[in-house]
């Protein structure tokens, strides 16, 4: 028996037509990502070449005026400031999605629900301008100077919230109801439902929501830049200032030339690279949340 | 007991987010509405942005959405009919185009910034405009752009499809007659997103279309977005703080409308579905 | 396309005749050792058929038996399935559908399909019918008219919307919809008709009139109708096809004259389905 395929043949030669123009693209869409990769790395290129990877981290300081390149105060402040708006954002992120969920009345949840979204409609400068008129100088009265580790986190805080809150709904909305009836018939209590069976259950799609906040805490630039006070340090307490690799791009762009450019660039594709990472994570889990 | 004590928590978690929200929301609106009037929307900067209004910053703000949407929308929506209509849903060339748009959906806006700097302001020769910060921003929307549109066909049932073919409509007619008009809130919803976030952003226009707050006069003038007038206000300008305010209102404000008739239209979109099955 | 020619012999025919009750045994669309697979999974496996011009020929059979998919095969829908592959000949009028050199738009224009549930599309009735005739090239206004006022009456669906045709085709009731789908493939003027069920979505009062345009439709047509209904595909058709599942691919177990397949069986299988003892 000769078996045929014919889905593909199936096209008259219009559409055949319309299907290249799509195809075309569509892969111009697919290369946008592969293009920046590239101009991020021929940038870069003059400083990779000439100098060794580990010098980013073991060069005395970041003085790109005497061709000294040490990122790690830069990457610790991002660091630092992402994982600690992680940190704090998690329990708050999940406790809202179990709010609306679990806990509140459904107009307190729908008005609720509203807020968050609105809260992830507000733009990055505007939350970094709020930081800078009422944050910084409430924490400034408390210890100062005021710009500082501490009011980066709570603004970025702030700005992933949302992200964790609609993922873990969605996670946690996928959770079987049936679970829930279960575990009421075995008797047993609304938080001991919800933390031994339902959060377990919806574990892999959290943390994924989780992975794709920590990615926007990172690469968030404007916010941070106008709270953190941007002295190039390793921090030493929540009070002092840092600053992240995001804001260094932006603070030094502007007048950077030669090294000193390529070496933004160096660190603009550590960020983009640190990012598909998360992002892959984030991926996986989803993929295998949902298998 | 642990049951109380949860639930306490819970609401006062939910509570305290609520609390600042408001908070923000009132902080801006009590520091910038007395600020905000006609003539603060149609005057030039004074005193670099001290006083006076914020109308050239508008029109630059508006052409660099413009340039964006221009170029992003054809593209994405291109895209987005290809992946769901021209190739099955699990193919590996679909997943490697998902892939690459999701990796780009999570690039940091700064990053973005570089490359638009790199790539358009210098090698293309573009210098610090509004093209080229148009171009920039048209990169950023496109995932969300091709997102909303492929899930909106997806979501048109497959009969359409079946039903066109056996009355021997090409895909091409069955495309623009039944396909895109019954998936056009959300590309509606998607346009309105893409225009809510390309409005929000500073970041990637640094570098790209610039600061300078003259009115622009053709697309190869620097022209400075809204967002940028902030942040220039607030951190390089001593005493700009009230007419950042304002300007902040102006742009959530602006942001809200958006948001808000985007998620109307998803709303209403997906109660027609039902009425209509 | 040949629209000119055609114009006189069907348009201008008035009220619509009944076909001769039988027709002559001249096959339309003939069927040879056809399969059909999903992937690895086979739907279908070597049927052959001749189907006659002008008559209704009834596909019976309990469900999964591949009728359907032998349905959508005769007018290449399958192709729009992924995975889905042929083997096996269908000629209609003596050309093989498959041939590459066939347009399938034009193929698909000659060949009508009504679907189970109601499809009209989200448009007005005017535009429904409009759509497709623009697409094959009818476009002057009168025309399209014309065209349009002639089929709503051959499915007598023009008393009841003939007022209201730029309103919405959803806003119709389900048999209206059904009777709407009819007489858009009918607008085409096709040869063939493919039916999947065209009754059973639709209430019993709905479903009489389907049912009665169907039978009214016999001899102008040549009509294929998958049915569950066994009472109904004695009262219409004119052949039968009985398919049955042996080792999880449908095949075809009996065909022949509607009368001979309920009355006088010649498969067991067949007498214990149609005597409702099995399926």
């Amino acid at each position: 028996m000769i078996w045929s395929r014919r889905n593909i043949l199936s096209l008259s030669a219009p559409d055949r037509l319309m299907g290249w123009m799509l195809l075309c693209g569509a892969v111009t869409a697919a290369m946008v990502v592969l293009l920046i990769l590239l101009f991020l790395a021929v940038e870069s290129w003059p400083l990779l070449m000439n100098t060794s990877g580990v010098r980013f981290f073991t060069d005395p300081s970041w003085n790109p005026g005497e061709g000294l390149y040490n990122l790690a105060p830069m990457l610790s402040g991002t660091l630092y400031a992402a994982g600690g708006a992680v940190l704090l954002a998690t329990p708050l992120g999940i406790a809202s999605a179990l709010f609306i969920l679990f806990y509140a009345p459904s107009l307190a949840a729908n008005i609720y629900q509203r807020l968050v979204e609105l809260l992830a409609g507000i733009p990055s400068v505007v939350y970094g301008f709020w930081g800078l008129t009422t944050l910084v100088p409430l924490v400034n009265q408390w210890r100062p100077p005021g710009a500082s580790l501490l009011a980066g986190i709570l603004v970025l805080m702030l700005m992933i919230l949302p992200t964790i809150v609609l993922t873990a709904q969605a996670a946690l909305l996928a959770v079987p109801r049936e679970y829930f009836h279960n575990a009421a018939a075995l008797g047993m209590s609304r938080w001991g439902t919800l933390w031994g069976v339902i959060l377990p259950a919806a574990k892999t799609g959290i943390a994924a929501g989780i992975m794709l906040a920590t990615g926007r805490a990172i690469g968030e630039t404007m916010a941070v830049l106008m709270v953190t006070g941007n002295v190039v340090q390793m921090p030493t307490s929540l009070f002092d200032p840092i600053r992240t690799l995001t804001a260094n791009i932006a603070l030094e762009m502007a007048y950077a030339v030669h090294d000193h450019r390529a070496a933004l660039f160096v660190s603009g594709l550590a960020l983009m690279l640190l990012i598909m990472i998360l992002s892959g994570i984030a991926g996986w889990l989803f993929k295998n949340h949902n298998a | 007991m642990r049951d109380r004590l949860s639930r306490w928590v819970i609401y006062l978690i939910a509570f305290f987010v609520s609390a600042t929200f408001i908070w923000i929301v009132s902080d801006l609106i009590h520091g910038g509405i007395t600020h905000v009037s006609w003539d603060f929307l149609v005057d030039p900067p004074r005193n670099a942005g001290r006083a006076g209004g914020i109308a050239p910053i508008l029109v630059s703000t508006g052409l660099i959405l413009l340039v964006a949407l221009i170029v992003a929308l054809p593209l994405g929506w291109m895209t987005a009919t290809f992946l769901a209509e021209f190739v099955p849903a699990h193919s590996s060339f679909g997943s490697a185009v998902r892939y690459s748009l999701q990796v780009l959906a999570g690039v940091p806006s700064i990053v973005f910034g570089l490359f638009g700097n790199a790539f358009f302001s210098i090698y293309l020769g573009m210098g610090f405009s509004i093209l080229s910060g148009g171009l920039t921003l048209a990169y950023m929307l496109l995932p969300i752009l091709v997102s909303t549109a492929e899930a909106g066909l997806r979501a048109v049932p497959e009969t359409y499809r079946l039903s066109a073919a056996a009355l021997g409509m090409s895909r091409t007619a069955t495309l623009f007659h039944l396909l895109l008009p019954a998936a056009a809130p959300s590309l509606a919803a998607g346009l309105l997103l893409g225009i809510g976030r390309a409005a929000a952003e500073t970041a990637a226009l640094l570098f790209t279309s610039g600061y300078v707050d003259r009115m622009p006069d053709s697309l190869l003038d620097s022209g400075r977005a809204l967002a940028i007038h902030i942040f220039d206000l607030s951190m390089n300008v001593a005493g700009g703080d009230s007419s950042a305010h304002a300007s902040a209102v102006v742009l959530i404000v602006a942001l809200l409308l958006i948001n808000m008739l985007a998620m109307r239209l998803t709303v209403g979109w997906q109660r027609r579905r039902i009425v209509s099955e | 396309m040949a629209s000119e020619g055609m114009a006189n012999n069907i348009y201008t025919l008035g009220p619509m005749q009944a076909g001769p009750p039988c027709c002559e045994p001249e096959p339309l669309i003939q069927v040879q050792e056809f399969s059909l697979r999903y992937g690895i999974k086979t739907a279908l496996s070597e049927v052959t058929l001749d189907i006659y011009r002008g008559c209704i020929t009834a596909l019976i059979g309990p469900s999964g038996c591949g009728k359907t998919s032998f349905l959508s095969s005769i007018n290449r829908l399958t192709d729009m399935i992924p995975g889905c592959k042929t083997g096996g000949r269908i000629f209609i009028d003596g050309r093989d559908i498959h041939d590459p050199l066939n347009n399938l738009q034009v193929l698909r224009r000659q060949i009508g399909m009504v679907f189970q549930k109601p499809t009209p599309f989200p448009l007005s009735i005017y535009r429904n019918i409009e759509v497709p005739l623009y697409e094959h090239g009818i476009r002057a206004r009168t025309e399209v008219r014309a065209i349009i006022e002639q089929v709503l009456q051959d499915v007598g669906l023009w008393d009841e919307v003939h007022d209201r045709l730029h309103s919405p085709a959803l806003s119709l009731s389900g048999g209206q919809q059904q009777r709407l789908c009819i007489a858009r493939a009918l607008a085409l003027r096709p040869r063939i008709l493919l039916m999947d069920e065209p009754c059973s979505a639709l209430d019993p009062i709905a479903s009489g009139i389907v049912e009665d345009l169907i039978s009214r439709l016999r001899g102008r047509y040549t009509i294929v109708i998958v049915t569950h209904n066994l009472a109904q595909a004695r009262r219409i058709a004119n052949y039968a096809a009985f398919f049955w599942i042996k080792g999880h691919a449908g095949q075809l177990v009996e065909f022949g004259q509607c009368q001979q397949i309920f009355e006088s069986p010649v498969h067991e299988l067949t007498a214990a389905y149609v005597s409702g003892a099995r399926g």
